[in-house]
């Protein structure tokens, strides 16, 4: 089966192979002419798009054939360990995440990147497409050896990636705890496969599989890995370097980071913890569920007291991971007591919110670019009244906001449902004390999906809605046509998800038959989606909007019909102010305020009030991560103390380094007597 | 023992003069004589080579005896010497250690050497097997002189020294390394020296001395 003969026989994967190669060969052409922007952005770039949605597609054909595993043995890698491959539904469905939503960034990227903004075009094209081909060979990967490299790769090319304004002292720091968090979890990673393969010391995923592990092994083996991956995916409390990488970025990568590379994560964790492990006991699923759902609340409450558009996001990214960890959770659970139907659904759940997460959260993330390009700002506090200035970024990036919210008809709504769903089934389960657990979960789900949508009506009303709060903003354009593009493809695929989401529960229904041997059904209509029972919940996206077309019609019917037609033009509110400023528009700190003040103890708040009396008042608050002082200051600062008890060894004089290296070789050779 | 052959008979008389050219090594105090032992070490060792290469019956012994002459004998020695001379530095200073506290040290190695090689050289084949011990020694004894000098030239004689003593030690258990190896091992003692002496004349440039007690400044607190 190996070589070029098990390529022939594998046609889907032979192609995606090529694919990942081109993606290579796109890179490396960026190098030809590494200065020339026409070159790399109008003819690599978009080539790069092409190649991301032939993936997209091949990945898609594997979803829905379903049931259909290649696999193969490729002539690469170190002697007697060659490198194994393998396209399963489940890895045909994070192509398909990783094609769609990477066609849209890649031609959002064609029109956004220009030359003199740090690392030269060329060379940032090439670490580009290298991220990408990385991202989707740690998705093909069958063993651990090309999972690992393939991982590393992924990690250094978006560390290089980060940092393309490496000239700015705090993008270097946060590239480094970026990198330093990407390699500890790696290790993480690499002990786990090491006690995956149960002394056997195959490194394939094939012989992982028949491995049979004793039980503590086992667990042993799935805490490293929600370790490992909860270390990229950004679980609390491993999630600190998120907020850092995420703005230090420009805004493609991080929507790539963001909306692809975590989802690698979560890829991960479930090859792992569902196919190359056996079922285990409840309290892996419980722990899961615990961590995502913490994760979840404590992503959407740091996001409300943001007050940088991209650090926002990326709390909502923690958020959002958060949920999706809580599903593979609730999964595990269900899965320890053999409800399969149910564990079936929760995993649709989060398969579909991964997908989701990658499209609305990848379209917010670029349209925080078009703002950035047009306005040179970042901060909430600078913008407002954008959707006059950007109409077309602004109704896209509604169109993010309200799916990312979980309002529906768009898809977020749908993901969260089914996980509610989910949620709303477990008092089906055999253990008293899980029976009285997990329906809190669902509370805490409702609450985050609550907060979520309160932060993006922050979100969305301080930058596009309102007034300019600066008077350069007046001067803000739109966006160029291929950045409109991306962003309409990403907004394309948000609609079409939320208005059919049957079509995509068939789609995962394959991937979950693939991992715990059943589907959840999309019911009887054509129409309606009814992953349980009739009498219990259905939903479609389709009806609901042309219900919401219907409703908003009559309404603009009925407004028409009795409107007088005499307009009055006044200010809409003036409390007795003699004039008004964008300024006195309500800010971000303002919007949050309330939240701050009911979390208030998950904060670490820094504020300077100005006095009563200052003619110049000023009001700065600084939050923090409770978390960074507690555990990373204390740890960073161990660390740094052993480091320098060790410097007394380095005393600086040569004849004690020679002494050194002569009292080991003595010492080696009376060890050898 | 009357079966041991004249031949080896003769390879344990230059097995004992190398272990006294060591002793001599980590007693010298002037550079110019330092080199001419290292001459006399490198001549015994082809001397030796030649003979196990004569005894066994090994033509790649041969190779590595010739090469042997043509580096420790020739090549080297010139070039240490042309270094002196451009330098200009005749005397060396006193070692670390007093030399009586450096001899008795050196026995000990010794003692210590031959004790290690006991077992070992049970196991080897060889017509040398019972020279494994001083192989050692000679090893620990200029790694003692690199310990204990202070001068970078003196440093580098007993690095060349230690390379002469790891070769002694391989011809004696295993019949000698590879040829592959030995001219990979010989490129860089060549390559090694050369790089010494770029490096002789940056040190002496920056500290006017070849002493490595200034190096100690360049440690950062």
């Amino acid at each position: 089966m190996a070589g070029v003969n098990g390529l022939a026989a594998t046609p889907d994967l032979a192609m995606l192979l090529g694919l990942i190669a081109a993606w290579l060969l796109v890179g490396v052409s960026g190098l030809l002419q590494p200065h020339r922007i026409g070159w790399v952005a109008h003819i690599l770039f978009p080539v790069g798009a092409l190649i991301a949605l032939g993936v997209a597609i091949v990945g898609a054909l594997t979803v829905v054939d379903g049931f259909v595993t290649q696999s193969t043995v490729l002539p690469l890698g170190l002697p007697d360990l060659p490198f194994h491959v393998r396209l399963d539904p489940l890895s045909g469905f994070f192509l398909l995440l990783l094609g769609s939503a990477g066609t849209g960034i890649s031609v959002f990227s064609a029109g956004y990147f220009r030359s003199g903004e740090g690392t030269a075009p060329g060379l940032l094209c090439l670490q580009y497409h290298v991220f990408l081909a990385s991202m989707a060979t740690v998705i093909l990967a069958d063993d651990a050896y090309l999972f690992m490299v393939a991982w590393e790769t992924m990690a250094l090319s978006s560390y290089f990636l980060v940092t393309t304004q490496h000239r700015l002292p705090d993008i270097r720091r946060a590239g480094f705890l970026y990198l330093l968090m990407a390699h500890v979890g790696a290790l993480g990673l690499l002990l786990c496969f090491g006690v995956l393969h149960g002394g056997s010391w195959q490194m394939t995923f094939d012989a992982m599989r028949g491995a049979t592990l004793a039980p503590a092994w086992a667990s042993i083996a799935f805490l490293l890995a929600l370790f490992g991956f909860g270390a990229k995916a950004g679980l609390v409390p491993l999630h600190v370097w998120l907020p850092e990488a995420h703005p230090a970025a420009p805004s493609p990568v991080s929507a790539m980071m963001s909306g692809l590379m975590l989802k690698t994560a979560i890829y991960g964790l479930l090859r792992v913890s569902w196919d190359l492990l056996h079922v285990g006991p409840w309290w892996w699923g419980l722990l899961t569920l615990a961590l995502g759902l913490g994760t979840a609340l404590y992503g959407v409450i740091f996001a409300t007291a943001q007050t940088d558009m991209k650090r926002l996001l990326a709390y909502s990214s923690i958020e959002n991971i958060g949920l999706i960890v809580a599903g593979i959770g609730l999964a595990l659970v269900c899965r320890s007591f053999d409800m399969r139907v149910l564990a079936a659904l929760a995993l649709a759940a989060v398969l579909i919110h991964a997908l989701n997460h990658a499209l609305f959260k990848s379209l917010l993330f670029l349209a925080t670019g078009s703002v950035m390009h047009a306005t040179g700002e970042r901060s909430l506090g600078k913008l407002g009244g954008l959707i006059q200035r950007m109409p077309w970024v602004a109704a896209l990036a509604l169109i993010g906001s309200l799916a990312i919210a979980g309002l529906p008809p768009l898809n977020g709504f749908v993901s969260e449902w089914l996980l509610l769903q989910a949620f709303l089934q477990t008092p089906q389960i055999p253990h008293a004390f899980l029976n009285m657990i997990v329906p809190l979960g669902a509370a805490v789900v409702s609450l985050t999906a609550a907060l979520a949508g309160y932060v993006m009506v922050k979100f969305y009303g301080v930058i596009f809605l309102g007034q300019p709060r600066e008077s350069e903003l007046r001067e803000a354009h739109d966006a160029g046509w291929l950045e409109r593009a991306g962003l309409l493809w990403l907004a394309l695929g948000c609609v079409l998800i939320g208005l059919f989401p049957q079509v995509a529960l068939d789609g995962v229904g394959h991937v979950t038959q693939l991992l715990i041997g059943t589907t959840v059904q999309r019911g009887p209509s054509a129409w309606w989606m009814t992953p349980m029972a009739s009498n219990h919940a259905s939903y479609s996206g389709l009806w609901l909007w042309v219900g919401m077309v219907v409703v908003v019609g009559i309404t603009v019917a009925l407004m028409r019909r009795f409107y007088h037609g005499q307009v009055r033009r006044t200010a809409p509110w003036n409390c007795g102010y003699p004039w008004r400023t964008p300024r006195m528009q309500d800010t971000a700190e303002g919007f949050g305020q309330p939240i701050r003040h009911l979390f208030g103890p998950i904060f670490r708040i820094e504020r300077e009030m100005p006095a009563p009396t200052d003619a110049e008042p000023r009001y700065r608050i600084d939050i923090q991560d409770r978390f960074w002082h507690t555990f990373y200051v204390p740890l960073a600062q161990l660390v740094r103390r052993t480091a320098e008890g060790l410097t007394i060894l380095q005393g600086g004089r040569l004849p004690i380094y020679l002494l050194y290296s002569f009292l080991t070789l003595v010492f080696l050779l009376v060890c050898v007597l | 023992m009357t079966s041991i052959s004249f031949a080896n008979q003769v390879l344990q008389v230059l097995a004992g003069a190398l272990l006294l050219i060591s002793f001599a090594m980590l007693a010298e105090r002037r550079s110019r004589r330092l080199v001419i032992l290292l001459v006399c070490q490198g001549a015994v060792l082809f001397v030796s080579t030649a003979l196990v290469a004569a005894t066994a019956h090994l033509t790649h012994l041969f190779y590595s005896a010739a090469l042997t002459l043509i580096l420790k004998v020739g090549v080297l020695p010139w070039i240490l010497l042309r270094l002196l001379r451009q330098l200009g530095i005749e005397r060396d200073n006193e070692p670390l250690l007093n030399l009586p506290t450096l001899m008795l040290v050196g026995i000990g190695l010794v003692i210590f050497a031959f004790g290690l090689a006991q077992p070992v050289s049970a196991l080897a084949t060889t017509v040398l097997r019972r020279t494994l011990g001083i192989a050692l020694a000679v090893i620990l004894l200029a790694f003692l002189m690199i310990l204990a000098r202070r001068k970078a030239f003196t440093q580098v004689i007993g690095f060349l020294a230690l390379e002469n003593g790891l070769f002694f030690a391989a011809t004696s258990t295993t019949y000698g390394m590879p040829m592959v190896v030995e001219l990979g091992i010989a490129l860089d003692v060549l390559v090694g020296v050369f790089i010494f002496g770029v490096f002789f004349f940056h040190i002496r440039e920056q500290f006017d001395s070849l002493d490595l007690r200034h190096l100690e400044s360049l440690k950062e607190d």
